[in-house]
């Protein structure tokens, strides 16, 4: 078995938390002296760099949430000056304001460092040719598995997403061995092969995917699994992060969460109580070492369960169960985020729908489907179709551009919506994993 | 735009989703306030649809289709008597093209002593006129109020 870095990833467990107390002490000194934002917030909260005296001491600290990056758009609460930054990458945020991520060298570098200690852990280096079907560009996942894949000494075939069949040939062509890309795609992929007469299993080099970017299930990895003949591996990670990070290894006991990069905590998501290893809550995250935009217990929204114990592959680090849920009501479609409200903002602001809407996510074939059905408001409604007709694309373009997916309109009868008291049920989610 | 003209008809039009069971339930409104139905249609784009009638009472057809939450709007239109035999479209719809008069849509019934073209065009007035002009017949808005 193939390690990236021994010594930081089997360093002993005593000795990885001297490490991340000391990482995490430099970052709130740093912060409560150099950031007006970090330093308001820890006044705020009555906490001052002396108190953290041990790592458990992070839990005095206050968290962070998307919001406070949407609340700073674009980059408020960034710690490096301008001249420092080499990247953006920007998803969107829960409203109308997309969140932007900066990055310096540095922290590419440790984003990097990260995945190849992942694509190590999970069989991959020098030889293989690995298959980045991500969306390169504002979304992390591309370019990041790119550099990551790369540092690793494999080779790219840096595909993005999009024209599937030629996906397949290149696939066949160059003889690739790994793959990265949603669940859902590998799926959709599986089945374009077939049409086109290609059995991903027999008449091509895959033997691992490195699949994200989307909720997936021990199903899902066993059916990919059993029809493409590879290994699957669930990986994770978030742009407020960096992007992909963290990965299963072989023993497929947990992703890996790399501690030297960053601090993982569960709490109980009403209270915001940490929750012991072992018990399910939402997953929060200090990153150590981050400098354009360090996060300080950021909470993902995400639900899982932690895992101290060293894995049977040597590696010591904490590890996270599968994403089992959502604290929020975060959609993931075709591996974008998708937040109802920012569903709602758009629709405010087209007079001709009402406010009312409900949101259908299904599955077709592998892929996700959106739909938003929305009430026509009356003073809007004339005899002429081509008129609705208009209507239903502007809502169409307005929502594609607000979310950067496809959705499907449907304009129903006013009232027809159900009406909500407290709060709104307009998800109906008919995804099976 | 107001048509002071007798000839101009309102109709009513009814937006409708595209699933079993909507039009029963408009029929079954006018029905219960006793509204006739003379002539209707059904224009369908993806996902949904226009219900477009004729009733003898429009207001009231109106009122209780839109207290019952339906999305309702008059849309003024013209009736023009044809013979009901060979040639007789064809004689409405030479003397609208011949006076570039357009026709947004249209649908057609078939009365008691005539069929009846109804057609919602760009130029009403122009319409009426010309096919005045040229023998033509119109249904008088009194018939459907």
């Amino acid at each position: 078995m193939k390690t990236w870095d021994p010594r930081i990833e089997q360093m002993p467990q005593e000795e990885l938390k001297k490490l991340q107390y000391r990482l995490l002490k430099t970052l709130v000194y740093r912060l409560y002296s150099f950031s007006a934002f970090y330093h308001d917030r820890m006044k705020e909260e009555g906490v001052h760099p002396d108190d953290i005296r041990s790592l458990e001491d992070a839990r005095k600290l206050p968290f962070m949430t998307k919001s406070d990056l949407r609340d700073n758009y674009p980059d408020r609460i960034f710690t490096a000056s301008k001249d420092e930054l080499v990247r953006y990458h920007v998803s969107s945020g829960t409203t109308g304001k997309p969140t932007v991520v900066g990055y310096t060298s540095h922290d590419l570098e440790l984003w990097t460092t990260s995945l190849a200690r992942s694509l190590t852990a999970c069989g991959l280096g020098r030889g293989d040719v690995i298959q980045v079907s991500y969306g390169y560009g504002l979304f992390t996942g591309g370019l990041g598995m790119h550099y990551g894949a790369e540092r690793i000494g494999a080779t790219v075939v840096p595909t993005s997403v999009g024209n599937t069949e030629r996906q397949i040939e290149l696939m066949q062509d160059l003889g690739v061995t790994a793959i990265a890309c949603t669940p859902s795609y590998l799926i959709h992929m599986g089945e374009v092969a077939a049409k086109m007469g290609v059995s991903i299993k027999d008449d091509t080099s895959l033997r691992v995917g490195i699949l994200g970017a989307e909720p997936w299930s021990e199903q899902m990895r066993d059916r990919i699994s059993d029809q493409l003949g590879i290994r699957a591996y669930d990986i994770y990670g978030t742009s407020e992060l960096s992007g992909p990070m963290f990965c299963e290894c072989t023993e497929q006991q947990g992703i890996h969460i790399w501690g030297d990069i960053a601090f993982t905590e569960i709490v109980d998501p009403d209270t915001g109580e940490s929750l012991d290893a072992g018990e399910k809550g939402e997953l929060v995250f200090t990153i150590l070492q981050k400098e354009a935009l360090p996060m300080i217990r950021y909470r993902t929204g995400d639900i899982t369960s932690l895992k101290e114990e060293t894995c049977a592959c040597g590696r010591t680090h904490p590890r996270i169960g599968r994403i089992q849920g959502r604290v929020d009501d975060m959609l993931i479609i075709r591996g974008i985020n998708v937040f109802p409200s920012q569903i709602e903002h758009a629709l405010l602001t087209i007079p001709e729908v009402g406010q009312h809407f409900q949101i259908v996510v299904d599955r077709k074939g592998a892929l996700d489907t959106l739909l938003v059905r929305v009430e026509v408001s009356r003073d809007a409604f004339s005899d002429k179709i081509t008129d609705l007709m208009g209507i239903k694309e502007t809502v169409a373009h307005r929502l594609k551009n607000t979310l950067n997916v496809n959705v499907g309109v449907e304009l129903v009868e006013p009232g027809s919506l159900p009406r909500f008291e407290g709060k709104a049920k307009r998800v109906v989610d008919r995804r099976v994993l | 735009m107001e048509y002071k003209s007798e000839y101009v008809i309102k109709q009513i039009s009814v937006f409708s989703e595209n699933r079993p069971g909507r039009l029963a339930a408009i029929a079954e409104a006018l029905r219960e306030k006793n509204i006739n139905i003379f002539a209707f249609s059904i224009a369908e784009a993806n996902g949904f649809g226009v219900v477009r009638a004729l009733v003898n009472n429009p207001e009231q057809a109106h009122e209780t289709l839109t207290e019952m939450g339906f999305m309702v709007s008059f849309t003024d239109v013209i009736a023009v008597k044809m013979r009901d035999e060979p040639g007789g479209l064809y004689e409405t719809a030479r003397i609208l093209g011949d006076a570039g008069v357009n026709i947004e849509y249209s649908y057609a019934y078939s009365g008691k002593d005539a069929a009846v073209l109804v057609l919602r065009v760009d130029q009403a007035e122009e319409a009426i006129e010309q096919i005045i002009k040229h023998g033509g017949n119109l249904l008088s808005r009194s018939l459907f109020s």
